[in-house]
């Protein structure tokens, strides 16, 4: 199968859609001139026209509130917020007015709006840039929130969102944009809300997604040449999440390991594996494991900041010796 | 107006240079993977920093913003420091946790840059209030880009300033872009001092690339501010020479509106005009140029020795902990 990064990924299902969809238009800061801060909509604006790939002023709340009015008006609006740091500023209308509009009006009306954002930290940008911030919108229902890691699940998941009749906050990773794999050619769509098992084993069960998960894979490899089969699922979707085959899972293995990037409390481990004990408590041979962020703001220095999220070395040392 | 005599030539020009050289080694030490994570630098736009700040006192305020280190080395940051900051280093400013978007020196006055686009503007108002809730004649001065007049805290705050009447001289630094949106893209109106018409407060576009003509502009509404005669919006027109960032291709301007903006470079035309004024001697602004230089090696010598900050810095510093608990 033909390679291609996350980033290309995306934008093939951006395109496609637009070309596929009429009512399906894009806005956001940058991303017609310029391409989007990260190059996802690149080319667009010379594809499409400036009526339907269109750059803002650096309004988020307006950007949010216009893309609800639009969808729920006619339109099927994906915009973009250029770093998920920036979420504050238009959270009200997130989670106000995006997630509880259509329950506040007796299921009367749809919400077809696709928020893209991006977040994670690695490029020592410092607190305002490098947040994890996926775990504030767990807590909003009416809101669906994605977060592929590889290309094949970036281009298939999103242009399910731009087709589905929720809101879906679509968070990509900083650090993926260049990351390679397999995308098949032509049409093709993945479910939400569906997790899927990357790696199959059978005395543990790691639970990681976006830049997380390749980390999991790695410290997974390096178990197995020590005899410890973990399996690797990737949610994909956080909400709402596929318990079924977490549970599925857990049930097997009788362990599970949570992995995120953002700091731990109160954060995705916290939601999972309170399911998971909700589910599977009598399935668990040891407690459930979180590896997170530090519960720290996101520091520059590079040494601080590697420090301040897993990476693989710690999720093998941390399984290691839970398993063992 | 405009008559200066050599000592302040001398610290006007100086500063620019200093600020000029400092984007300049960092553009350098960027390409050589030695300043990781980007910088928004401030090359072109130094004499809004550097007139702005020599309208005022050490002890008044400042906000800045992405776009910071000219504000920061303009308000009295030592080059040290801050060079070792933007490494992220344990002897930056901000012991190496802040970064080039988070540089403060709050010893300084300076409230501190900021990552999110008009986030600073609402604590310049928080800042004036406080000033005039202690009763002192301090001022603020707020800096904030052309784009942020479009965020929704730069409407809030400057009504809440207008209101109010705030001791806060809003400043914003007209670049003609936000990243790649030109104001002309971005705004419903192009004359950017219109925005501060509902909020009762006066406003004036001034020549950014003129310290003498960002200086005596400052200097008439940090009076008013400091009497209690409340705030005022300054646009000053500028450009900065760099992309956005180090990835921008700049293809939304030209290589003309470049030059055209290069033509009028803050620091050659000011060091002529002192020159043709017999203000200072050719001998002199090539001296001062050399001394910057020196000074701007042995910062960048200082940053790169400096060690990174201990592991155990993670933890630190995300509460106040009172000495005796
Ligand atoms: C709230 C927010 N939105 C978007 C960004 C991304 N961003 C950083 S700088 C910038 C442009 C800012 O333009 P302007 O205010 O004119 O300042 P300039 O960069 O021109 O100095 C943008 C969009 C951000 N940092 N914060
Ligand atoms: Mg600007």
């Amino acid at each position: 199968m033909r390679e291609i990064t996350y980033r290309q990924a995306l934008n093939e299902a951006l395109s496609e859609e637009m070309e596929r969809d009429q009512r399906v238009f894009l806005m956001g800061e940058d991303i017609a001139v310029y391409g989007g801060a990260y190059g996802v909509t690149l080319n667009l604006m010379q594809k499409f026209g400036e009526e339907r790939v269109r750059d803002t002023a650096i309004s988020e709340a307006a950007i949010i509130g216009a893309g609800l009015g639009a969808a729920i008006t006619g339109m099927r609006p994906v915009v973009e917020i250029m770093y998920i740091d920036f979420m504050g500023i238009c959270l009200e209308q997130i989670g106000n007015q995006v997630a509880k509009i259509r329950y506040m009006f007796g299921g009367k009306t749809t919400v077809p709006l696709v928020i893209r954002t991006e977040g994670g930290a690695g490029r020592t940008l410092g607190a305002h840039h490098s947040q994890s911030l996926e775990s504030w919108f767990l807590h909003v229902p009416g809101l669906k929130v994605v977060m592929p890691a590889t290309p094949a699940d970036a281009k298939g998941l999103l242009k399910s969102a731009i087709r589905e009749d929720n809101p879906i906050l679509f968070i990509e990773h900083k650090m993926l944009y260049n990351v390679k794999g397999p995308v098949p050619e032509g049409e093709y769509l993945l479910p939400i809300g569906k997790a899927e098992v990357k790696r199959p084993g059978k005395d543990a069960t790691v639970i990681a997604y976006s830049r997380m998960l390749y980390f999991a894979l790695e410290a997974a490899k390096r178990l197995a040449e020590e005899g410890i089969e973990v399996e690797v699922i990737d949610p994909r979707t956080l909400l709402p999440l596929d318990m079924e085959t977490i549970s599925e899972s857990v049930r097997k293995t009788h362990r599970a390991i949570i992995v995120e990037e953002g700091t731990k409390t109160g954060g995705t481990g916290a939601e999972i594996g309170m399911q998971i004990i909700e589910n599977c408590f009598d399935y668990l041979d040891a407690p459930v494991l979180r590896i997170a962020g530090a519960d720290v703001p996101m520091p520059k220095s590079a040494v601080l900041e590697k420090l301040a999220i897993p990476d693989a070395e710690r999720i093998y040392r941390e399984i290691k010796t839970l398993v063992s | 107006m405009n008559r200066i005599d050599k000592k302040e030539a001398k610290h006007l020009l100086k500063q620019m240079m200093q600020i000029r050289q400092f984007e300049d080694a960092i553009m350098d030490l960027m390409a050589r993977n030695i300043a990781e994570g980007g910088s928004h630098l401030y090359a072109g736009e130094e004499a809004c920093a550097v007139g702005a700040m020599a309208a005022i006192r050490p002890d008044d305020y400042i906000t800045s913003t992405h776009r910071g280190h000219g504000h920061a080395i303009a308000k009295g940051g030592s080059l040290p420091e801050l060079m070792a900051e933007i490494l992220g280093k344990e002897t930056g400013v901000c012991k190496g946790k802040g970064g080039s978007l988070h540089l403060a020196d709050v010893s300084k006055g300076n409230l501190g840059a900021n990552g999110i686009v008009g986030g600073s503007i609402g604590i310049a108002a928080g800042a004036g209030l406080s000033i005039q809730l202690r009763g002192t004649d301090q001022i603020v001065l707020c800096f904030f880009g052309d784009g942020a007049t479009n965020t929704g805290l730069f409407h809030e705050s400057l009504n809440m300033a207008g209101k109010w009447k705030l001791p806060v001289v809003f400043i914003c630094e007209n670049n003609l872009y936000g990243m790649s949106v030109s104001v002309e893209r971005a705004c419903a109106i192009k004359d950017l001092t219109k925005k501060a018409v509902p909020y009762n407060m006066p406003a004036e576009c001034c020549n950014g690339m003129d310290v003498l003509a960002v200086k005596d502009m400052v200097t008439k509404y940090a009076a008013k501010a400091r009497t209690g005669e409340g705030p005022a919006l300054i646009v000053c027109d500028t450009y900065r020479y760099y992309g956005h960032s180090r990835s921008d291709p700049r293809v939304y301007r030209t290589k003309e509106e470049e030059k055209s903006w290069r033509d009028r470079d803050c620091i050659i035309t000011f060091g002529r005009k002192m020159q043709e004024q017999n203000i200072l001697t050719e001998k002199e602004v090539t001296d001062l140029e050399k001394e910057v230089t020196a000074e701007l090696e042995a910062a960048i010598d200082f940053a790169i020795k400096s060690p990174d900050p201990k592991p155990e810095e993670l933890y630190k510093d995300v509460y106040f902990e009172s000495p005796s608990s």
